[in-house]
């Protein structure tokens, strides 16, 4: 039980911190009101190296562990990007991980490396609109032929495709009705987001604007043999050895914007006289701060408990639940505090508060919603009957 | 040419400041430490020289505690070649560091030593010119640009009112103003190689240098609370309230 950061980690934290210091509220804040991807910040993560964090060395990564990923996105979430900041290089970061771990030596080199180097963007297209978290359910169909597949179907919700030169994606390659269990039949693919067969349309949302979420709309998408990772059929299997660390990543982002938020609001307390005094004089201001701070920290604890047994091997499921779940209930309850604790100006964009309030709320929606988490701790923990 | 860089573990300059209750020193229990922020600015003149091929390897030595390690990792992930951590319990004094960097000199040959012009924990900006005197080489200090021809170094310097440019002679010692350049950041990969790259344990004794110190602190204070000031409605009040004062007669 050692919870302290080893040299490697508090350098990777430092040299991230540092990094993003070049990227102001205000870059992040821009970039939010014009809702176009933040670019700069992502050649400049590339260019340093950071998208390949978890990576394999083989493939130009650091070959480092999802411990030093999640404190590395954290980090990146806790200097002021938020979640925007975040979500604009979780692809590469993360979403690269089932090439890694199911694809071919030729596939690993000729996909990989390009995302990592940022010459080339990816998106990770799962969800759909008539399945939702009832994964196995998805519709999207991957048809054999000789040589490849055809594919059609509808995703939604699916982040950066809007600006992604390749999409990982989930189908059904043998229908529902033909396989012993709903979880067989599904494959999974890394392919061109080809334009032609593509359309996209951008989902209006609540926030985190310049990292746009589309739906998709496949249509006769030509699908070559050499894009399938793994073996036909087990794509689920491969994609949930990945939700995990996804939890993971999610939960420490969500410590990190609810870190910032708590900050921008003690130094605003410190400040800000009304009665004569510093409003962070009056208890109604300093406890809710104080119990945000201690219900974030506790959080980040067993969200870096899952990574490190993750990283150990070890099974992670109900800690990597439990900490995505958490941190990003505790997060939102921060931003919510931090706002409250600005008064009017906590309303008010050039604080930055409300931009973080609107953005922690994806980690609480996404990848998974409360509802499920508790369902499967219910289930798995205490032994609850299976109420889904 | 090589290069030496002495590099200073220091409190982080956005940490403020605690000076301890017994007026001792300042408090630097459980508070982030940084690398002096005029020695990046050394590391990456360095760095850059290597970059255009004047300089062949880079060598970063710290003095202080053991942890000055990571301060040296630090400059090893920016690009540093090698490093020499000389372990002292305590505060080295300005005289001490330079009679060891002296040393350390001696031993490696550099063509240039750059420095910090100060640490910006205790604002001595002394270590630079002892060390140029103990050598006997020509300085540079307050450097806001550093140009290497064969052995021959032009070093523009801050002074008051505008700037002067010297001429020295290699081997020489320059120490950085803020202007000089803008520190990297530490890329990734190179965090990971810097694990890998040498890093050599001395001691003061290992060089024959003794490093007890010579200055007593009598007294370690808080900068005193600024106290309100007094508005003043014209000129002629101003006078008025300066002579009261004494400060104006
Ligand atoms: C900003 C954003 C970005 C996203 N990016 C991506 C992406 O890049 N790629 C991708 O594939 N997906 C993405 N998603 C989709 C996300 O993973 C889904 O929204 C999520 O999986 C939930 O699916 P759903 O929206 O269809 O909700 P539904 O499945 O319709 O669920 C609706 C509600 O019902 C509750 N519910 C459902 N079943 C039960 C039950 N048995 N017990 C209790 N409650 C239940 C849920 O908890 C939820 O609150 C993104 C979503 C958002 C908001
Ligand atoms: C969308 C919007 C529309 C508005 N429209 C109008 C309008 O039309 N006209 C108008 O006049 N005003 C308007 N306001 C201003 C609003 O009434 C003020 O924001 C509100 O009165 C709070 O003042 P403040 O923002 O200066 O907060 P502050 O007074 O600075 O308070 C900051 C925080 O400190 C807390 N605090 C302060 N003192 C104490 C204490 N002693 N104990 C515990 N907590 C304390 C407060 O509860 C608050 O959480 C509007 C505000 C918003 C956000």
């Amino acid at each position: 039980m050692d919870f302290s950061y080893t040299q490697d980690q508090q350098n990777i934290r430092d040299a991230i911190l540092n990094q993003c210091s070049q990227f102001s509220d205000d870059y992040w804040l821009e970039r939010d009101r014009e809702g176009l991807f933040p670019l700069d910040f992502y050649k400049s993560m590339a260019d340093a190296g950071w998208l390949g964090v978890a990576m394999p060395e083989s493939v130009g990564g650091a070959g480092l562990g999802i411990t030093e990923a999640a404190i590395m996105m954290q980090a990146v979430a806790e200097a002021g990007g938020g979640m925007t900041a975040a979500s604009s290089i979780h692809g590469p970061v993360f979403s690269l991980e089932p090439i890694a771990l199911f694809g071919t030596e030729e596939q690993k080199q000729r996909m990989i490396p390009p995302i990592l180097s940022g010459v080339e963007k990816m998106c990770f297209a799962v969800t759909e609109p008539n399945a939702g978290l009832d994964t196995t359910k998805l519709k999207t169909r991957a048809e054999k032929q000789d040589g490849g597949y055809l594919v059609n179907g509808e995703k939604i919700w699916i982040t950066n495709a809007h600006v992604a030169d390749r999409m990982m994606l989930l189908a059904r390659t043998t229908p529902l009705d033909q396989v012993a269990r709903k979880t067989q039949g599904l494959s999974l693919f890394f392919t061109c987001l080809d334009r032609s067969k593509i359309e996209h349309r951008l989902i209006p949302k609540m926030g985190r604007h310049a990292v746009g979420s589309n739906m998709l709309f496949i249509n006769d998408l030509w699908i070559p043999e050499e894009d399938r990772i793994g073996a036909e059929g087990e794509g689920f299997k491969i994609i949930l050895k990945g939700l995990n660390p996804e939890r993971i990543l999610l939960g420490a982002e969500a410590v990190g914007i609810g870190r910032n938020a708590i900050q921008r609001a003690a130094r605003y307390a410190r400040e800000r006289i009304v009665f004569d005094r510093p409003i962070g004089m009056n208890q109604g201001i300093q406890h809710p701060l104080a119990k945000c701070w201690a219900q974030l920290e506790a959080a980040n604890l067993m969200v870096m408990k899952a990574a490190t047994l993750f990283d150990k091997g070890e099974d992670c499921g109900v800690e990597a639940n439990a900490g995505k779940y958490l941190a990003a209930e505790n997060a939102f309850e921060a931003c919510h505090t931090a706002m409250l604790t600005l008064g009017g100006m906590g309303y008010a964009q050039e604080y930055h508060v409300e931009r973080l309030l609107r953005e922690v709320l994806i980690p609480r929606t996404a990848p998974v919603s409360p509802h499920m988490i508790l369902n499967f701790l219910a289930e798995k923990v205490l032994e609850l009957p299976k109420s889904y | 040419m090589k290069i030496l860089v002495p590099v200073k573990r220091v409190l982080d300059y956005n940490v403020k400041p605690r000076v301890k209750a017994d007026g001792t020193g300042v408090d630097l229990a459980n508070v982030k430490m940084s690398m002096n922020p005029f020695d990046e600015i050394a590391v990456e003149e360095a760095i850059r020289l290597k970059e255009k091929g004047v300089a062949t390897e880079v060598i970063v030595v710290s003095i202080g505690e053991p942890k000055s390690q990571d301060t040296l990792r630090t400059a090893l992930a920016m690009g540093a070649d090698r490093a020499i951590l000389i372990t002292a319990e305590g505060e080295v004094e300005p005289l001490g560091v330079a009679k060891l960097l002296k040393a350390v000199a001696d031993e490696e040959q550099p063509g240039l030593v750059i420095l910090g012009k100060q640490a910006i924990d205790d604002d001595s900006n002394q270590t630079g010119q002892m060390l140029a005197a103990l050598t006997g080489w020509g300085q540079g200090t307050f450097a806001s640009k550093v140009e290497v021809a064969g052995d021959t170094v032009i070093v523009t310097r801050e002074v008051d009112g505008g700037s002067e440019t010297v001429s020295l002679k290699a081997p020489a010692i320059v120490t950085t103003d803020l202007r000089l350049n803008e520190p990297r950041y530490a890329s990734l990969p190179n965090i990971m190689k810097a694990k890998s790259k040498p890093l050599a344990n001395k001691t003061p004794a290992d060089y024959g240098v003794d490093v007890a110190k010579r200055l007593t602190t009598l007294k370690v204070s808080e900068p005193p609370v600024r106290s309100a000031g007094i508005k003043v409605a014209d000129v002629d009040e101003l006078v008025a309230k300066l002579k009261a004062l004494g400060v104006a007669a």
